[in-house]
C-alpha cells in the first residue's frame, strides 16, 4: 500500500466487529478538515522528511499549524455563507422582500445590505465588520445583531455545556460496562438501545420527551423552556431539564459505542493481562489501568460529537422555544433576516472549527505514541 | 487472466466466487437486526405508499371541530384545522420518503464519482477535490440547509439539492478511503495496460471492489437524510400548508398536544421507527462487511 488512507488512525477501533455500527461511522471517520490533516500527519507513518521552519516543528508547531488551518477554514466558511446569502445571482433585496416590495423598501434594503457596491466590496465590508464585532443590524428588529444575540449565546453555550457535562461521563460509563460484559446480555441490550437512540432525529426525541413528561403521559415538567431575556439560564433548572435530556440522548450513544470499542481493545492488551496476572481484581484493572488508556482514542470522537451539538441545538431550541442562537437561526430563516442568519451560521461554523482544534490538540497531549512521531 | 474481460465485471474475482454484493447481502440477511429493520421499513414504506388508498377522508377536508378527540368519524381525532388526523398521516409519508431517497441518491452518486476520481487521480486533483469537500464539512448539514432556505425560500428542489450536496463529501471520503487501496492493485494496472478508459476502470473495476463500505455508508446517509428532511419540514421549511406531511403535521399540532396528542404522536412515531429501521439495516450491512474483511484477511 503506497498511499496512506486517512482512516488508518481509526483502524484499531474498526477492527472490533460488533461495534462500528453505521451510525458510528460518522463519529469514527472524522469529517472535519482539521482532523483529516491531523490523521494523515500523525496517525500513520506518512513520510514527511522535509524540514519545516522552526515555529512549525514539534508540539507547539503542530498547534500553530492547526490554528492557522482553522482560521483558513473559517475564512472559506465565511465566503460560503456570504456567497449563499448575499451574492447569489438575481436581486437579493427582491428575494428577501418578496412580492410586497415597494421601490422605496427595496432601495432602503439595498442600502442596508450595501447591495449597490461590487460583491467583493460588500464581502469586505461584512468581514471587517465581523472582525470588529459589528455584525450589522437585524432587518426585522432593527437592533444591532450583537445586542440581539448576546444573551442567546450565553443560553446556548450553557445548554451545550451541561449536556456535555452529563453525556461524556455517561457515555464512558456505558462504554466501559458494555466492554466488560462483552457479548453478554447487558452488552447486547446496550448495543441495540444505543443504536436505536442514535438513529432518532433530535426533534423526535424532544417531542417524545414533551409527550412523556410535559403534556400528555405525565405533566411534571414544563413543555416549553421560556427563559426571560436578560436572566441567566441557570436560574431556570426545571426549564433546562428537557432540552438537556434531548441533547444528551442525541450525543451519548455515539461516544458510548466508540468508548466500548476502545475499551474492548485495551482489555485485550498485554499490560492489562499483566495487571490481571499480578492478581489485581478485575474492577481495579478496568477502572484504574484500562480506562485512562481507553479514553484517549475517544477524545477526538467526543469533540466531534460536541461539535455536532452545535448543529443539534438548532432543532432542539426550536422544539422547546429556548432562547438560544439555534432558535434565532430558525426565526432568522423564517423572516429572511439575512444579518442574523449570517452571524449565527458563522458562529456555529466557528464552534465546530474550535472544538475540532481542541480535539486534535488534546489527542496529541494525551497519547504518547502520537506525541513522539511529531518530534 | 480475467482482466482481459475486465469491463464485464470485477476482475480479481474468479467466476466461481460469488460477487461481493451478493456476499454482503447474504451476510446482512443473516443478522436478526437486519430483518427487524427491514420489517420496520417495509411497514412504514407500505404505510406511505398504499396508505392513501385506505384514508377515510380527504387530507385537506374539514371533518370536525379542531383538536377533537378520537371518535367513530375520526379514529385518531382531528388536527389544528379540524382535518382527519389518520387521513393526513396516511398521506403524509410519501413526501418525507421520496425527498429523503432522492437527496440520498444525489449525494451518494456525487460522492461516489468524486471519491473514485480523487482516489484514482494520484495528483493535485485529489487534494483540490478533497479540500473542497472539507469546507462543506465545516458546517453541520442543517445549518447549510437553513442558510440556503433563508436566501431562496422553502423550495422542495432546494432541500433535495442541499441535502444531496452536503451528503456527498461524507460519502466521498469513505469511497476515496476504500478506493485508495484498490487503485494500486494489479488488475487496475492491467486494465490500464490494455487501454481501458478511465471511466470504465473507475466504475467497472474499482467501484465493485468498494461495494461494502459504500453500502454501509449509503444506508447511514439515508438515515441522516430522513432525519434532516423531516426536521426541515418540522421547522416549516419543507412542504407548505395545506399539504399533508409528517414533519409539518408535528409542527401544526404541537400547540394542541395537551388536548389531542394523536396529531403529533402518529407522525413522530412513524419517523422514529423509520430511522430506527434504516439504521438497523445499515448496522446489519456494517457487521456483514466487517465479517467479509476478516475472512479476506484470514485467507
Amino acid at each position: 500500500m503506497s498511499r496512506t488512507p486517512e482512516t488508518d488512525a481509526v483502524e484499531p477501533v474498526q477492527s472490533e466487529p460488533s461495534l462500528i455500527a453505521p451510525v458510528s461511522a460518522e463519529a469514527a471517520v472524522s469529517t472535519d478538515p482539521l482532523t483529516a490533516g491531523f490523521l494523515s500527519e500523525t496517525g500513520t507513518a506518512l513520510p514527511r522528511r522535509h524540514r519545516r521552519p522552526r515555529v512549525f516543528r514539534g508540539i507547539t508547531g503542530f498547534i500553530v499549524r492547526r490554528t492557522l488551518l482553522g482560521v483558513l477554514t473559517l475564512f472559506v466558511a465565511s465566503i460560503i455563507i456570504f456567497a449563499a446569502t448575499q451574492a447569489l445571482p438575481g436581486d437579493p433585496a427582491r428575494a428577501i422582500l418578496g412580492r410586497t416590495a415597494t421601490p422605496e423598501s427595496l432601495a432602503a434594503l439595498r442600502e442596508q445590505l450595501n447591495l449597490d457596491r461590487p460583491v467583493v466590496g460588500q464581502y469586505w465590508d461584512w468581514l471587517s465588520g465581523v472582525v470588529r464585532g459589528d455584525l450589522g443590524d437585524s432587518l426585522v428588529a432593527g437592533q444591532p445583531v450583537t445586542e440581539l444575540l448576546g444573551s442567546r449565546i450565553v443560553n446556548s453555550a450553557f445548554l451545550m455545556f451541561i449536556s456535555a457535562l452529563i453525556s461524556v461521563p455517561l457515555a464512558i460509563l456505558i462504554g466501559t460496562v458494555s466492554a466488560r460484559r462483552r457479548d453478554g446480555p447487558i452488552d447486547h441490550a446496550l448495543s441495540v438501545v444505543t443504536l436505536a437512540l442514535a438513529a432518532l432525529p433530535e426533534f423526535v426525541v424532544g417531542i417524545a420527551f414533551v409527550v412523556l413528561l410535559g403534556t400528555t403521559v405525565f405533566t411534571v415538567l414544563p413543555p416549553v423552556s421560556l427563559i426571560p431575556p436578560g436572566s441567566p439560564p441557570w436560574n431556570y433548572p426545571k426549564e433546562l431539564i428537557l432540552p438537556t435530556l434531548t441533547l444528551v440522548v442525541a450525543v451519548t450513544p455515539y461516544i458510548a459505542r466508540i468508548m466500548r470499542a476502545s475499551m474492548v481493545e485495551v482489555l485485550e492488551s498485554e499490560y492489562v493481562e499483566m495487571a490481571r496476572l499480578k492478581g489485581l481484581r478485575e474492577r481495579k484493572v478496568v477502572w484504574r489501568h484500562a480506562l485512562p488508556n481507553a479514553i484517549a482514542p475517544t477524545i477526538q470522537v467526543t469533540a466531534i460529537n460536541l461539535a455536532y451539538l452545535a448543529g443539534g441545538i438548532v432543532v432542539v431550541e426550536f422544539v422547546f422555544a429556548y432562547a438560544g442562537i439555534g432558535a434565532a437561526l430558525v426565526d432568522g430563516v423564517a423572516n429572511r433576516d439575512i444579518p442574523i442568519v449570517q452571524a449565527v451560521s458563522l458562529l456555529i461554523a466557528g464552534v465546530y472549527v474550535v472544538l475540532n482544534l481542541i480535539a486534535d490538540v488534546a489527542t496529541i497531549l494525551v497519547s504518547p505514541r502520537v506525541r513522539t512521531t511529531l518530534r | 487472466m480475467t482482466t482481459a474481460t475486465a469491463p464485464a465485471g470485477p476482475a480479481f474475482i474468479s467466476p466461481k466466487q460469488r460477487r461481493p454484493g451478493v456476499v454482503l447481502l447474504l451476510g446482512a440477511w443473516g443478522q436478526a437486526r437486519t430483518k427487524i429493520g427491514l420489517g420496520l421499513v417495509i411497514l412504514l414504506v407500505g404505510c406511505a405508499l398504499i396508505g392513501p388508498l385506505f384514508a377515510p377522508a380527504d387530507p385537506t377536508e374539514f371533518v370536525a371541530a379542531p383538536f377533537a378527540e378520537p371518535s367513530a368519524d375520526a379514529l385518531f381525532g382531528t388536527d389544528n384545522l379540524g382535518r382527519d388526523v389518520l387521513s393526513r398521516f396516511l398521506w403524509g409519508g410519501r413526501s418525507v420518503l421520496s425527498l429523503a431517497i432522492l437527496s440520498t441518491l444525489i449525494g451518494v452518486s456525487l460522492g461516489v464519482a468524486i471519491g473514485l476520481v480523487a482516489a484514482y487521480a494520484r495528483n493535485v486533483l485529489d487534494d483540490v477535490l478533497m479540500r473542497t469537500m472539507d469546507v462543506i464539512l465545516a458546517f453541520p448539514q442543517i445549518v447549510l440547509a437553513l442558510v440556503a432556505v433563508a436566501t431562496v425560500g422553502p423550495k422542495l428542489w432546494l432541500l433535495v439539492l442541499v441535502v444531496g450536496i452536503t451528503t456527498a463529501p461524507r460519502v466521498a471520503r469513505v469511497v476515496r478511503g476504500a478506493a485508495l487501496d484498490v487503485v494500486e492493485r494489479d488488475f487496475v494496472r492491467a486494465a490500464e495496460g490494455i487501454g481501458v478508459s478511465r471511466n470504465k476502470i473507475l466504475f467497472g473495476e474499482v467501484l465493485p471492489n468498494v461495494t461494502s463500505p459504500l453500502v454501509v455508508e449509503a444506508s447511514l446517509r439515508l438515515t441522516f437524510s430522513i432525519a434532516l428532511i423531516s426536521a426541515l419540514s418540522f421547522l416549516g421549511f419543507g412542504l407548505q400548508p395545506p399539504a399533508a406531511d409528517w414533519g409539518l403535521m408535528i409542527n401544526e399540532n404541537r400547540l394542541g398536544l395537551e388536548i389531542q396528542p394523536w396529531g403529533v404522536v402518529l407522525p413522530v412515531t412513524a419517523i422514529g421507527l423509520l430511522t430506527i429501521g434504516t439504521s438497523l439495516i445499515g448496522d446489519g450491512f456494517s457487521r456483514a462487511s466487517i465479517g467479509i474483511q476478516r475472512g479476506a484477511r484470514a485467507e
